[in-house]
């Protein structure tokens, strides 16, 4: 019997269905967990990555450092989805959304207690982790 | 070097549930453009087959067609850049030909979409974008493109009832195309009326009528060295600007969210190529998979400034008989948009208008026409020009 190759899979957590389980940047799922949102940062050159990356394409450095995507970014555009793709039906009705944080801009989608008639282009929201009804993780977006 | 010329177009019907496998849904562009261009098999060097992948099961369809379409031994390969792929495939045509390593090459395009749900090819198109960190958000075609329109509306004051319009026109002409999927009349009301499907919101704020249908088709476009295409051709199309271009795939990566920024360097190139500018455009055939989609290419081509894309639609400038017709053919929003094979429909279109050969929607002698054509959410662009 071979032993067993042990495999980090964190990623398959993350988001309602989630379609890769290994990246070199599994590290942001645990960060999730434990309530931060984490985007990377090259210790080379200082580009400032979200999503985050494990290389970057500005120096071809791979030596990366986490930062925490804090503070208020200003909501670039929404939309709230009435169908949704097959695998996100439970998930209807949800918006998602594109925050600017000026040095990065952060893709999610807007927290479900958010009332659409209270979102606006424009507006200033800050990024939060959130569990999914189905236990997965993801992040949200919440009025500052 | 000569010039690069089309000496044959051709297009299936677009249908909803095509009966037959994709090799025979090839076939049809295929053989409308052989007929139009009357060559042999024997006279194409080589072919590009453009698809996006995943609807169907074939692995690596270009051998499976080249066999199918009767060219083989010539060289054949797969190229995809989602929905502007045989726009791609001709930007490699075009390439080959001028290079001198081919003579003639055809660009065949594909898609048979109804293989699978509508959900699923939801599913499909939010892969195409940015799978680890989007598409686990649950988004999709409709939805991307709805962010686009709801930033326009706040930049420029558009709004739902300025894209109303845009599928008027479209529907007006897709009456009068018998290869659309949908040739039923759309009126402004209709958007306004909670009976009428057109009305129901699908991403805000888009609603059905704002949005194109999935179809299954095929196109093929021959491209010819400028002395094949002076033997072989009458009233040769001459390509004369191309362009194309790339941008982030997640969103996060972008700056423009009123505009695609690879359908404004995709113009820019191909304008330079061309040594035109967008007032010398006759007639210009853009990727309006949503309404939204064909107001920013009013935009992002030069045919009205930045946030002015509504008024050349309610002054109808856009229309057959103004300034500047735009998808007098139904566009995406009447013909579907079956996804491989939209980039040489839209070519088709064009190379008819140049011709005369339009019928019920030829524009008024139209010398320069031109193609845009976007992949993916503004992932992909290009645009070609076209000329007599």
């Amino acid at each position: 019997m071979g032993k067993k190759r042990e495999v980090d899979d964190r990623f398959k957590k993350f988001g309602t269905v989630s379609f890769t389980a290994i990246t070199k940047v599994n590290d942001f799922v645990s960060q999730l967990e434990e309530g931060k949102v984490m985007g990377t940062r090259c210790k080379e050159c200082d580009a400032v990555y979200f999503p985050p990356r494990s290389d970057c394409a500005k120096c071809l450095s791979s030596d990366m450092e986490w930062f925490e995507v804090a503070g208020k970014g200003k909501l670039v555009s929404y939309s709230k989805l009435e169908y949704a793709p097959i695998g996100f039906g439970d998930d209807l009705p949800y918006a998602i959304a594109l925050l600017d944080y000026g040095d990065y801009k952060v893709f999610g989608r807007i927290a479900d207690e958010v009332p659409e008639e209270e979102i606006q282009v424009g507006m200033e929201m800050t990024t939060r982790p959130n569990t999914l009804s189905n236990g997965q993780l993801n992040f949200v977006f919440q009025k500052a | 070097m000569g010039k690069v010329g089309i000496i044959g177009v051709g297009q299936s019907a677009f249908v909803r549930g095509y009966p037959g496998s994709i090799r025979e849904l090839a076939f049809e562009g295929f053989k409308e453009a052989m007929q139009d261009a009357q060559i042999s098999n024997k006279d194409i060097d080589a072919s590009i087959i453009c698809s996006a992948p995943e609807y169907d099961k074939q692995r690596s369809p270009a051998g499976v067609f080249a066999e199918y379409l009767g060219l083989t031994p010539q060289p054949t390969c797969y190229l995809e850049s989602l929905c502007s792929s045989s726009s791609m495939g001709l930007r490699f045509a075009y390439s080959l030909v001028k290079s001198g390593l081919h003579d003639v090459v055809a660009v065949v395009g594909f898609q048979k979409m109804s293989e699978i749900s509508s959900a699923e090819s939801q599913e499909r198109m939010g892969r195409g974008a940015d799978i680890q960190w989007e598409s686990t958000f649950g988004t999709m075609m409709p939805a991307y493109y709805a962010m686009y329109a709801k930033r326009h509306m706040a930049e420029y004051g558009t709004t739902p009832e300025d894209l109303a319009l845009i599928r008027v026109k479209a529907a007006t002409y897709g009456q009068l195309n018998e290869k659309a999927v949908y040739r039923k009349p759309v009126t402004f009301e209709m958007f306004s009326d909670p009976n009428s499907p057109m009305s129901n919101p699908v991403a805000s704020p888009l609603r059905v009528g704002d949005c194109c249908a999935n179809a299954d088709g095929s196109s093929c476009i021959l491209v010819a060295s400028e002395e094949r295409a002076k033997a072989f051709s009458k009233k040769p199309v001459w390509i004369l600007g191309l362009g194309s271009a790339s941008t982030a795939v997640n969103l996060a990566g972008r700056d423009l969210f009123s505009g695609l920024t690879v359908a404004k360097e995709s113009a820019a190139q191909a304008y330079k190529m061309a040594g035109i500018t967008a007032k010398d455009v006759d007639v210009a055939e853009v990727h309006d998979c949503f309404t939204i989609a064909e107001m920013m290419a009013y935009e992002n081509l030069g045919f009205a400034k930045p946030g002015e894309g509504k008024e050349l639609i309610k002054g109808k400038e856009t229309y057959k008989e103004g300034s500047i017709p735009v998808n007098v053919d139904g566009g995406l929003l009447s013909k579907g948009h079956p996804i491989g094979a939209t980039g040489g429909s839209q070519i088709r279109t064009i190379v008819l208008q140049l011709r005369g050969e339009a019928g019920d929607i030829q524009v008024k002698d139209p010398e320069i026409g031109l193609v845009h054509n976007i992949g993916g959410v503004g992932l992909y662009g290009n645009v070609s020009i076209l000329g007599r």
